[in-house]
């Protein structure tokens, strides 16, 4: 069986005694070392997915398991990133990379040590200790990946890592998060709306439309690292993306002629 | 540059207390002038400094400071610890809270002087009702407060650490007290002054000793520069406490990353 296997995955919510479906019959399975990218517009419930395979929302139909386990709790051992980071503004950027580390009882000087290794890896060594507020909105991330990093876990689940960015520094970070995962060999499973973000990173694209929220089609990309955004290929696999998404016009099939 | 710039703004600051306080002797020392009271019951300015004088000189107003300081401390102090304490854990079990909170709500609106003659007959007259009246004044606020400042945690907090691992108690002191500190602090900073107030209040029905009582003596003694030269004692130790819980509530926001 696949490392993470989805089945029949599905979730409701009643709101006001109605039933509301943000997660219907998704049927997924992903192996070890993928990046992978859910990808739709809001309301396609990818977070909703992403936080039913993290263990932060259960589905309430089917079964997501990990490993051969059913989830049913946020485990250690895969850790979440979030749109607004989720640092901690008491905690120096050193300190908040270590909350992980303290967690796990490692002493004192070996979790400085691992801290720091991983603050160098993200290139903010030089703010160990500064607080959060002092830093950009790409710097608080790249901490908040460092202190994911640092736990070394198996899976890093990511929300809209970089959609309160701006659109330069996404893609300093997208280069940034390609590196290293192909340095920390990780599973990461990406949630965007971003079209060429998702193109860019993931080795698989689940494509995901709205009510209710389902999986239209999973798309492989065969671009491997070193993708150039305007390569043909590129352009192929957006294609393709738009097409499942219902996004192409009927004109274009008159220019084909 | 910044050090010059905040000793600047000091002696700007300096300025602007001296020709206040001048200004209230005027004022003072006027009425003082136009009025037809007899010197023993409105006193002028330079007198109530002479009484001052002597209270120091004699050692009844270290006394009285004393006394009312130790009230002061052991009673706000406590219910501080206590009502924080409280509060962090209610407002983690919202649930246990729904059940508590309409009680609180009952007794929240009661001044704490109308416990006063209950007191007094329970404990009878000393330091205790004073301490009692205190705890009441600073409990209700302040846990009401915390309880507040908890609840509105952001949940993000919340997830990471449950990611991580952090479980109670490493979670209570790691994430929940800092996270519901700013909030705390400017509720602790609030019930000082209440307290203080309370403090008061408290030595002028419940005991023989404090700056309170002292009020209560001096007009017995029909002493009104004694008394004016306290009330004037008991605003300024009121400014001068709050001024450094002010101190330590920015130092500590300064230490957990808060704006300096």
């Amino acid at each position: 069986m696949s490392y993470i296997h989805i089945e029949n995955a599905g979730k409701t919510f009643v709101e006001n005694g109605i039933e509301f479906t943000a997660l219907s019959e998704v049927n997924l399975d992903i192996e070890k070392g993928e990046f992978i990218c859910l990808l739709g517009p809001s309301g396609c419930g990818k977070s909703t997915l992403l936080n039913a395979i993290a263990g932060f929302d259960l589905a309430n139909h089917g079964s997501v398991q990990i490993d051969g386990k059913e989830v049913k709790a946020p485990s250690t051992k895969n850790v979440t990133i979030f749109q607004n980071y989720g640092l901690l503004p008491w905690r120096t950027v050193v300190k908040n990379v270590e909350l992980g580390l303290e967690a796990q009882g490692i002493e004192k000087k070996t979790r400085r040590e691992k801290a720091l290794e991983y603050l160098k890896l993200v290139k903010l060594e030089d703010f160990a200790n500064s607080f959060p507020r002092q830093l950009s909105g790409g710097m608080k991330q790249r901490v908040a990946i460092a202190r994911a990093l640092a736990v070394e876990p198996d899976i890093i689940f990511m929300d809209e890592p970089f959609g309160a960015l701006d659109a330069i520094t996404r893609m300093k970070l997208q280069d940034d998060i390609l590196d290293i995962c192909k340095n920390e060999k990780k599973t990461i499973i990406f949630v965007t709306h971003d079209i060429d973000e998702a193109v860019y990173l993931a080795d698989r694209i689940v494509v995901m439309t709205p009510n209710p929220g389902k999986v239209k089609g999973v798309i492989t990309v065969p671009l491997h690292h070193f993708r150039d955004r305007t390569s043909g290929d590129f352009l192929l696999v957006r294609d393709k993306i738009f097409d499942l998404l219902n996004m192409k016009t009927e004109e274009n099939i008159e220019y084909n002629i | 540059m910044g050090a010059k710039r905040g000793s600047m703004k000091r002696l700007i600051s300096l300025k602007y207390v001296i020709v206040s306080i001048l200004i209230l002797i005027a004022i003072w020392q006027f009425a003082f002038t136009i009025s037809d009271y007899s010197e023993a019951l409105f006193p002028s300015p330079l007198m109530a400094l002479q009484a001052l004088v002597e209270m120091i000189v004699d050692g009844t107003l270290i006394a009285s400071i004393g006394a009312s300081m130790y009230r002061f401390v052991i009673g706000y102090g406590l219910s501080v610890i206590i009502a924080v304490f409280l509060g962090l854990i209610l407002g983690s079990l919202p649930k246990v809270f729904n059940y508590i909170n309409p009680t609180l709500q009952l007794l929240r609106p009661i001044s704490p002087t109308a416990w006063m003659p209950f007191v007094v007959l329970l404990f009878g007259i000393g330091d205790l009702p004073a301490i009692v009246i205190i705890f009441i004044a600073a409990f209700f606020p302040v846990l009401l407060s915390t309880v507040s400042a908890v609840s509105k945690i952001d949940d993000i907090y919340f997830r990471v650490s449950d990611n991580f691992g952090i479980k109670q108690p490493a979670l209570m002191w790691k994430v929940i007290l800092p996270a519901a500190f700013p909030g705390i602090a400017n509720a602790i900073h609030l019930a000082l002054g209440s307290a203080w107030i309370f403090l008061v209040a408290g030595e002028m029905v419940g005991a023989q000793s404090g700056l309170g009582y002292q009020i209560i003596d001096a007009r017995n003694n029909i002493r009104a520069d004694i008394l004016l030269a306290t009330i004037l004692v008991i605003g300024l130790i009121g400014l001068l406490l709050d001024f450094l819980i002010g101190l330590a509530e920015k130092r500590i926001l300064k230490a957990w990353g808060g704006e300096s």
